[in-house]
């Protein structure tokens, strides 16, 4: 079992695992993997015990009740998946500033703080405009072949790229 | 196709919690729910996170298909516009750049103990899923309508009724990309 303690495999084990896991969703569960619906329907959630039920009648909520679906159970589970995970290989601990962040801003844990909550903003607008992420779109959307899912990865890889290059070689 | 278990409600509940711890052991294995691993691949200095999403592509492409052919499974392809795709993927793309995780790998960063995960990506991700649900009845009637092309899957665009053709092809020449990834050195 030594496998399970180690602290990484090759991507393409992993991969492919993940790709089986898919075939699995498609077939016990007739759904896609995704993960970025889970986040606009715990928001409404999160509205709703805030300003009540007219929540609800917002239209985007109509769409996207926000309510514990199979998704929703699935980003949960990513979060004790990967605590099993680290927690096998000792790979678990806490930590405010990741190494390469720390190397070109330093290691002030609130300016990594606001920056990563001003990235996860952009980042819940734009998976729910392009209607999904780099799981719904990246991989169930491409394994597919659907058109919407290849345009959208193009996007995020050529978003994602221009600004990393910007941030961390015109930047600094 | 199982109907019946698909219509359990709280048992697809469960399977989607199984599922899932099974989704965040491999990407947490897999090195991507690190910060490091995302920005060094959108530095174009570490490929792990295209390595994953492409041989996860490939293998859930022929496996999905087959089971289809099979009748033991259905498509579910996300509707796109150039508007809602393009435009969303590229802002997207600024967010994952600026946080370094995605909203898969952010929960598998939580896991795993990243406070700038929990506290930064996860709370933003929330915030910034509420502020397009806000402007979602705008948006809807305007750029996200712009060139439309709906459920659309490469097979139906290029009219290739049996989706075999286009499959065997594209998972072939996502292979080769690998290879030519893993031989160029990177």
């Amino acid at each position: 079992m030594d496998w399970l303690m180690m602290e990484r495999w090759s991507p393409y084990a992993v991969g492919i695992g993940i790709g089986i896991l898919s075939w699995f969703a498609f077939l016990l569960s007739d759904k896609p993997i995704g993960c970025s619906t889970a986040y606009a329907r715990t928001s409404g959630m999160i509205e709703r015990l805030v300003r009540g039920d007219r929540v609800l009648k917002k239209e985007y909520y109509q769409k996207f009740e926000p309510v514990v679906d199979w998704e929703w159970m699935l980003v949960v589970g990513v979060v004790i998946g990967a605590f099993i995970a680290a927690q096998l290989s000792g790979a678990f601990h806490l930590l405010w500033v990741p190494s390469r962040w720390a190397a070109s801003f330093g290691p002030s844990p609130v300016l990594r703080w606001f920056v990563a909550l001003v990235g996860g903003v952009l980042m819940g607008l734009g998976a729910r405009w392009a209607g999904g992420c780099t799981s719904g779109h990246g991989i169930s959307g491409t394994l597919q072949l659907a058109v919407s899912s290849w345009l959208a990865v193009i996007c995020f890889f050529i978003g994602g790229i221009a600004t990393a290059m910007l941030i961390f070689h015109v930047l600094i | 196709m199982l109907t019946k278990l698909h219509g359990q409600k709280n048992l697809q509940l469960v399977l989607g919690l199984l599922i899932g711890i099974l989704f965040g052991f491999l990407l947490q294995k897999g090195g991507v729910t690190d910060y490091n691993v995302i920005i060094g691949q959108l530095l174009l200095t570490d490929f792990t996170v295209l390595r994953i999403m492409l041989s996860a592509s490939i293998t859930g492409m022929l496996g999905v298909h087959l089971l289809r052919s099979l009748g033991l499974a259905q498509l579910h392809p996300k509707p796109g516009s150039l508007g809602a795709t393009v435009l969303g993927g590229l802002i997207f793309g600024a967010g994952f750049a600026v946080l370094g995780y995605c909203p898969g790998t952010v929960a598998g960063a939580v896991g795993q103990g990243a406070l700038d995960a929990l506290f930064g990506g996860v709370v933003g991700i929330l915030i910034g899923s509420g502020i397009f649900a806000a402007l979602y009845p705008r948006l809807q009637r305007s750029v996200l309508r712009i060139g439309e092309f709906g459920e659309l899957t490469l097979p139906e665009a290029l009219r290739v009724t049996n989706a075999w053709v286009l499959v065997i092809p594209v998972a072939l020449a996502l292979t080769l990309l690998l290879w030519l990834l893993e031989n160029a050195g990177f």
